[in-house]
């Protein structure tokens, strides 16, 4: 599987991160495993350890099991004069799992990230590639709920 | 073809789709179904039209009527009175204090003061499709220059226009061109930087997604002026949208012939890709850009050499911002002096600034530079909300600094803003009223700092990091004199001795907060107290006996059992217990809870002595 989405790409160094980000997404839990990492070294003749540095470096990637459902809440300035604070609270414990954890039915993991972008509406939050705006307290419940009764 | 008697323009900028235009949209085209009128009208999905705070927003042409907070519920409303009757719907439009009604898009004030030339298209077109781009007079810039102009006399006329650079350095745009230009190399590049990260600045994803041919069309400019076959727009991974407008705009650039081999018939021959980045602020810098594109950690490395010299692939590179590219295709349809005509002796143009906070008209604005503080935030911005009074003004993110009351008449350009200690950044303009405490809106901007410093260089990793523990301190009751002064002595030397942008201006924040709210640092190290009742450890609620009607709801929502008391003794909180979580305030239904400034007398000495044993400890 991995050595397909690697071959969609030219066998060049640039194409590391674009790789990565396709490997992710394409795995029901959203991380790299090691596999991964050493099919992607031999693809593109790099050492494994250049990866390793790669995917720690950036935020988004992960190494270890994520839920289906990646929570992404703004905690940039903007979003916390908004009040972010009390939707984080809200979130831990309509999920029950604290910040990057993962919910116990493996729907969701809750992480915090730097400014989405979307300032005009804050507090905002992406879930996978949506973006909520606006949030409160009520509306994040009725996100979650929504999402949880599509599963 | 039919002929469509209306155009109902629906902003589906980021902003208006987290608040639900998409289902908006997908309503209207139900009801026009059912009513038979999907011949007659014509919904366009447009980019960000910049009032966020009344997304969804919509237009509605030949009237220009402007609609704002639509819910899905009001589509048939509007078909059936606006479409059907010609009786626009007066409650959705906007009303001022004073509840005059503005009918259309041109009379709201929002609108008034602002002067488009990056964002003129954003909100007026469809993004995704390249004829209504060329309509507006897309691509006529990049037929000129390639037909008539050299690429030194394209290099002239940005000069002429005194373009600077609007990412953040605001570094003289023709400088980095030429410099690339008069470099001999078999192979140039140009990049697009759209890896906005600085905290409420969003107009870099907003000109993408609202107008994607504009950037396009500005970076064949600039490739044409320093020699460059291939650009890479480099846009950050949280913007989706962006990303697929681009790649949409560059697979139709192709298909029209605009982009690829001997475009206008000249030998200029381009070819354009996009990169994603993966969650790192610190690539905005353009080493840190440039490796991130190679496949690398992005880590800024020194400079010299520039990306001029030595850029992409060792080659010649320029790195402009999107805003900043955004503007060249309007200098060459409108003339280096028609642009330099706005704005002051050094700052020329217009400048996209992101009103973001306690702001009434939060969203995307452009300005003449040089407009002042006051036009911005009041008459642009609509002033404060909820009656709240203006506080100060963090401009430039994370990088730039704070302004305060005394600073409104403050014109906005480069080197004012620089000289008060504040930067014009890439145009992020938080505003804050007076229930913000300015201490602890430096520690976030710093704890952003030090998660977003990449650990290359010292000064960045480690004196950030000791900032970020000071303002801890301060702000959690354990300030010790001269804490303020060990912060000033350590943020000038991580600005001097940082390697890159980002540890360089880090420091600012905590500098420009320090330099004019002294004495509320000064009040937390001190007097233990916070005014603002924002920082937890310097502040305790405390309950009205003589307001609380013993209802016991405090007590039951009290998440650590905190509260005890009865109907006739009333409730009481036992302050050393408290975790703060505010819950007791919110449930209380005749207000008897309050916040105080400073920390409850019990929590003090049991503080002294718990202080008092760990000295003994020590000794």
């Amino acid at each position: 599987m991995y050595k397909e989405i690697c071959k969609k790409y030219a066998p060049t160094k640039d194409n590391l991160i674009q790789i990565l980000h396709e490997i992710q997404d394409s795995h029901p839990q959203h991380y790299i495993s090691p596999d991964a990492v050493d099919t992607v070294a031999e693809y593109l003749n790099v050492p494994a350890n250049h990866i390793y540095g790669v995917l720690t470096f950036y935020t988004m990637y992960s190494t270890s099991p994520r839920g289906k459902n990646i929570i992404r809440l703004c905690e940039s300035p903007p979003c916390y004069i908004k009040g972010s604070e009390n939707i984080l609270r809200k979130l831990k414990v309509i999920l029950g799992v604290e910040t990057g954890g993962t919910s116990k039915d493996g729907l969701f993991t809750l992480e915090l990230c730097a400014c989405l972008g979307v300032c005009g509406n804050a507090p905002v939050m992406m879930i996978n590639e949506d973006v909520y705006g606006d949030l409160t307290e009520e509306k994040v419940e009725e996100i979650i709920d929504k999402i949880r009764g599509m599963k | 073809m039919s002929l469509k008697r209306i155009d109902l323009l629906i902003c589906c900028g980021s902003g208006c789709v987290s608040a639900g235009s998409l289902k908006i949209k997908e309503r209207f085209h139900e009801v026009l179904q059912e009513k038979n009128l999907a011949n007659e009208i014509n919904i366009i999905e447009t980019g960000c039209m910049g009032p966020c705070d009344y997304g969804p927003v919509m237009v509605i042409y030949p009237e220009g009527t402007f609609y704002k907070k639509v819910s899905p519920d009001d589509v048939e409303e509007i078909v059936n009175e606006h479409f059907i009757k010609g009786r626009p719907v007066a409650r959705l439009m906007l009303q001022d204090d004073e509840e005059n009604t503005f009918n259309t898009q041109r009379e709201v004030p929002f609108y008034q003061k602002q002067v488009k030339v990056a964002l003129a298209n954003c909100g007026y077109i469809d993004p995704e499709s390249m004829d209504e781009y060329i309509a507006t007079g897309g691509y006529e810039a990049l037929g000129t220059v390639l037909t008539t102009m050299t690429p030194q006399d394209t290099i002239d006329v940005i000069k002429k226009s005194g373009l600077r650079g609007r990412g953040g350095g605001g570094f003289p745009t023709h400088i980095k061109w030429q410099m690339v230009h008069d470099n001999k190399s078999d192979e140039k590049y140009v990049i697009c930087n759209g890896d906005e990260g600085d905290p409420g600045a969003f107009m870099d994803r907003s000109l993408l997604e609202g107008d994607p041919h504009r950037i396009l069309e500005g970076m064949m400019i600039a490739a044409y002026a320093i020699g460059a076959s291939n650009g890479f727009f480099y846009i950050r991974a949280e913007y989706p949208l962006a990303i697929k407008r681009i790649k949409l705009a560059i697979e139709q650039a192709k298909e029209a012939g605009l982009m690829g081999k001997n475009v206008f018939g000249s030998n200029f021959c381009f070819d354009a890709e996009v990169r994603t980045g993966a969650g790192a602020f610190v690539c905005g810098e353009e080493m840190a850009l440039i490796h991130s594109i190679e496949g690398s950690r992005g880590n800024p490395t020194p400079k010299p050499p520039y990306p001029a010299v030595q850029g992409l692939w060792g080659k010649p590179t320029i790195v402009n911002n999107v805003e900043t590219i955004g503007n060249i295709p309007t200098i060459f349809l409108k003339g280096a002096d028609w642009f330099a005509s706005m704005g002051t002796e050094t700052s020329k143009g217009t400048k996209v600034f992101a009103l973001t906070g306690d702001i009434k008209n939060t969203g995307l604005v452009e300005v003449p530079m040089g407009i002042t503080l006051r036009e911005l935030i009041f008459d642009v911005g609509g002033g404060m909300t909820g009656g709240h009074k203006f506080k100060a003004v963090q401009l430039g993110g994370p990088s730039g600094g704070c302004l305060t009351v005394e600073h409104l008449d403050v014109a906005v350009d480069y080197e004012t803003l620089k000289e008060r200690g504040a930067m014009m950044g890439s145009g992020g303009v938080i505003v804050m009223n007076d229930k913000n405490c300015m201490v602890n809106i430096a520690k976030f901007f710093m704890d952003f700092c030090v998660d977003e410093s990449c650990g290359k260089c010292s000064p960045c990793r480690i004196g950030l990091k000791q900032m970020l523990d000071i303002l801890e301190r301060i702000t959690s009751g354990k300030g010790k004199e001269g804490d303020v002064e060990e912060l000033q002595r350590l943020g000038e030397a991580v600005s001097k001795l940082s390697l890159c942008g980002l540890g360089q201006s880090a420091p600012n924040p905590v500098l420009s907060t320090i330099r004019y709210f002294r004495e509320e640092y000064e009040a937390h190290i001190r007097d233990k107290s916070c005014a603002t009742k924002v920082c937890l450890d310097l502040m305790h609620f405390d309950i009205d006996k003589d307001r609380c009607i013993g209802c016991s709801l405090c007590a039951r929502k009290c998440p650590v059992t905190c509260i005890t008391g009865s109907r006739e003794d009333k409730y009481t909180i036992h302050q050393l217990d408290c975790v703060k979580c505010g819950n007791c305030q919110d449930v209380c239904p005749v207000k008897a809870v309050s916040r105080i400034p400073g920390m409850h007398p019990e929590v003090t000495a049991k503080r002294e002595a718990e202080a008092k044993i760990a000295n003994h400890h020590d000794d």
